[in-house]
């Protein structure tokens, strides 16, 4: 009796003393994930470095005038990056004037209005189309929409209006206008997607409460489901916004490369992404700077964006 | 009674009640109609929104396939003249940089990355949640400026052009996506199936390794593949730094061809007949990339079951 207990009791601290043991030998576990983690994170100070390092020269030289400036020719300085800055940001708003409505449409289209079983069908066709290299979108561009903005759309806009500002000046396809349209198609199954998980959210008492006050289902969706979603559908229009403002191969693909203030949507232009691509690879010494400066801005203003969209969608999602 | 009960002065909460049912009422058969007009219009823009997807997957199938051939997709390019315009050859080699590419990409970043994945599922100091914002802010980055980052680091010491270039950014651009792919699978494992193992005696590397990772499985594998997917038709970083190879080029350490470039750089050939093989390269570009992530879904769908 007596052995037996003294037995457990030894067994018992060596299992005591066996946990100490792993508990301590397991620090190369966490200095593997620790280690991981500065070593990325170290990647990504030496990514950021990268750029401000590149950039450093044309800042120094040009200064404020490389943001404020509206001369951008490359090969020679000083270089104004105004245009690129105008292009970038009225393309982002041309694609999301165009894919905010189409894409809380479908999102709430695809919640409320579609049969069930088209649902999940029309839900893997989003992402399908989020799944399409941008490369293909800029070819799709040139050979469909460049001829339709042409015969069609060009026409009409300047038709109706007038030929008044913005829709005038000559239209050959390439242009502010069609690079807008091209990233609206882009960044629409972000703003499907994004915007469906944060108005599946809302909770079903809201909207059973709007029904039954005699509400009909469009006062409902229009002054229930959208106001109580509308922290989450920022989110959603801010990461669209990231997207567009970042995308880079579809946007020199159709935009017409022309680092210029553009005088009317049809005109052709050049963003910042598109310029750093288009120019890159001709770009020696002070002009190889300028385009890291670009970068730059484009990372600062596309971080920005992204952040303040995480910040929204979380917020929206938490509620849940 | 009843002469004090008419005497009291009309209910204000009646009368507006009364008011509010006869407005409704009122406006009931406009209301209707205007909520008909207005569903009309949703799912009519939901339609509009498949029209662009519809014509994309038209032109791909239609323009792609009548310039894909057996011998176009495993030869060599060859430079068209004014005389000889078809002789565009093939894109053998295209097809092969952006498989080895895409391929030590993943090698590259798949390790980090879950490792990534585990820290940031298991630490909350504050320093983790630091990097943990960045991350995310990261997948949002425009992949162009990995393009400059590979550049400056690797192109610049190499002196040259090179797929290494390529490799490098793609696996930056994929760490990120990937990490959060396995975070978010890591913290869907049950607590319990973790205590359960540490209960047992077994250290936290032994538990990660025979519990977490195991039953994290089929979500860390969608995470690969979907990255895996995303970096094979990325563009812009191989532009800036990949080159360009008309032959079959194994080393990484020399200029590669990738499939998104030449999609590109035939795009805006001099050559019609290359502007139209833009679309086979395309086609054949993103049946890869559908492989990939449509194989996520199965792969999934096919752990999950298994494990019932």
């Amino acid at each position: 009796m007596k052995t037996k207990e003294t037995e457990t009791h030894v067994a018992g601290s060596e299992v005591a003393e066996r946990i100490r043991r792993s508990a301590t030998s397991d620090r190369p576990y966490r200095f593997l994930l620790r280690g991981t983690a500065l070593f990325f994170g170290a990647v990504i100070v030496l990514f950021v470095w990268s750029v401000l390092h590149t950039a450093w020269p044309a800042l120094r030289e040009f200064g404020f005038h490389m943001v404020t400036g509206s001369r951008w020719v490359p090969g020679t300085g000083p270089y104004g990056a105004l245009p690129l800055l105008v292009d970038t940001l009225l393309t982002t708003l041309i694609a999301l004037v165009i894919a905010v409505p189409v894409g809380l449409a479908s999102a709430l289209a695809l919640l409320f209005l579609i049969p069930q079983r088209l649902r999940t069908t029309s839900s893997a066709l989003v992402e399908l189309l989020a799944a399409v290299p941008s490369v293909v979108y800029g070819l799709w561009g040139l050979w469909y929409l460049i001829p339709w903005l042409n015969k069609t759309l060009d026409p009409f806009l300047a038709g109706i209006t007038g030929g008044a500002w913005p829709f005038n000046g000559p239209q050959e396809g390439f242009s502010v206008l069609l690079a807008g349209i091209v990233l609206s198609i882009m960044i629409l199954p972000t703003i499907v997607a994004i915007s469906r998980d944060v108005i599946s959210v809302v909770p079903n008492d809201l909207i059973e409460g709007g029904l039954s006050l005699g509400a009909t289902r469009s006062q409902v969706l229009v002054r229930v489901v959208l106001p109580s979603a509308r922290t989450g559908i920022l989110g959603a229009i801010a990461l669209g916004a990231g997207r567009a403002l970042g995308e880079t191969i579809a946007v020199a693909m159709v935009i017409g490369s022309n680092p210029q203030l553009p005088r009317s949507l049809f005109s052709t232009g050049a963003t910042l992404a598109s310029t750093i691509a288009t120019e890159f690879g001709e770009a020696t010494g002070s002009t190889g700077s300028a385009l890291a400066a670009l970068a730059l801005m484009l990372m600062i203003i596309t971080a920005a964006v992204n952040a303040g969209a995480r910040l929204l969608t979380k917020r929206a999602l938490a509620h849940r | 009674m009843t002469d004090t009960l008419t005497d009291l002065p009309p209910d204000p909460i009646l009368e507006r009640r009364a008011e509010i049912q006869m407005r409704a009422a009122q406006t009931l058969g406009r209301r209707t109609w205007l909520s008909r007009v207005f569903l009309v219009a949703l799912v009519a823009a939901f339609v509009l929104a498949l029209v662009p997807l519809g014509s994309l997957i038209f032109a791909l199938i239609q323009r792609g396939v009548s310039s894909i051939s057996w011998p176009f997709l495993h030869t060599l390019p060859t430079q068209p003249s004014l005389v000889d315009q078809s002789a565009i050859g093939g894109i053998g080699n295209a097809i092969e940089g952006t498989v080895i590419i895409d391929f030590l990409a993943g090698l590259i970043a798949i390790p980090i990355a879950v490792l990534l994945g585990l820290y940031l599922s298991e630490a909350s100091s504050r320093a983790a949640n630091f990097l943990r914002a960045i991350i995310e802010i990261m997948t949002g980055l425009p992949s162009i400026l990995l393009g400059v980052f590979a550049y400056e680091y690797v192109v610049v010491p190499m002196k040259t052009f090179s797929g290494m270039a390529g490799i490098v950014a793609l696996s930056v651009l994929m760490v990120p996506l990937i990490a959060k792919a396995s975070e978010l699978s890591f913290r869907g494992v049950p607590a319990t199936l973790r205590e359960a193992g540490l209960a047992l005696g077994a250290r936290s590397s032994r538990v990660t390794r025979g519990v977490i990772i195991p039953a994290a499985l089929p979500g860390m594998i969608t995470g690969i593949l979907l990255s895996l997917a995303r970096a094979m038709g990325e563009t812009a970083p191989l532009l800036l730094v990949i080159g360009a190879s008309g032959n079959w080029t194994w080393s990484p350490l020399k200029q590669m061809s990738s499939l998104p470039l030449l999609t590109y750089n035939y795009s805006g050939s001099q050559y019609p007949t290359q502007r139209a093989a833009a679309w086979g390269v395309a086609l054949t570009l993103v049946v890869m990339v559908m492989i990939l992530s449509l194989g996520s879904r199965f792969v999934a769908a096919r752990l999950r079951r298994e494990r019932r």
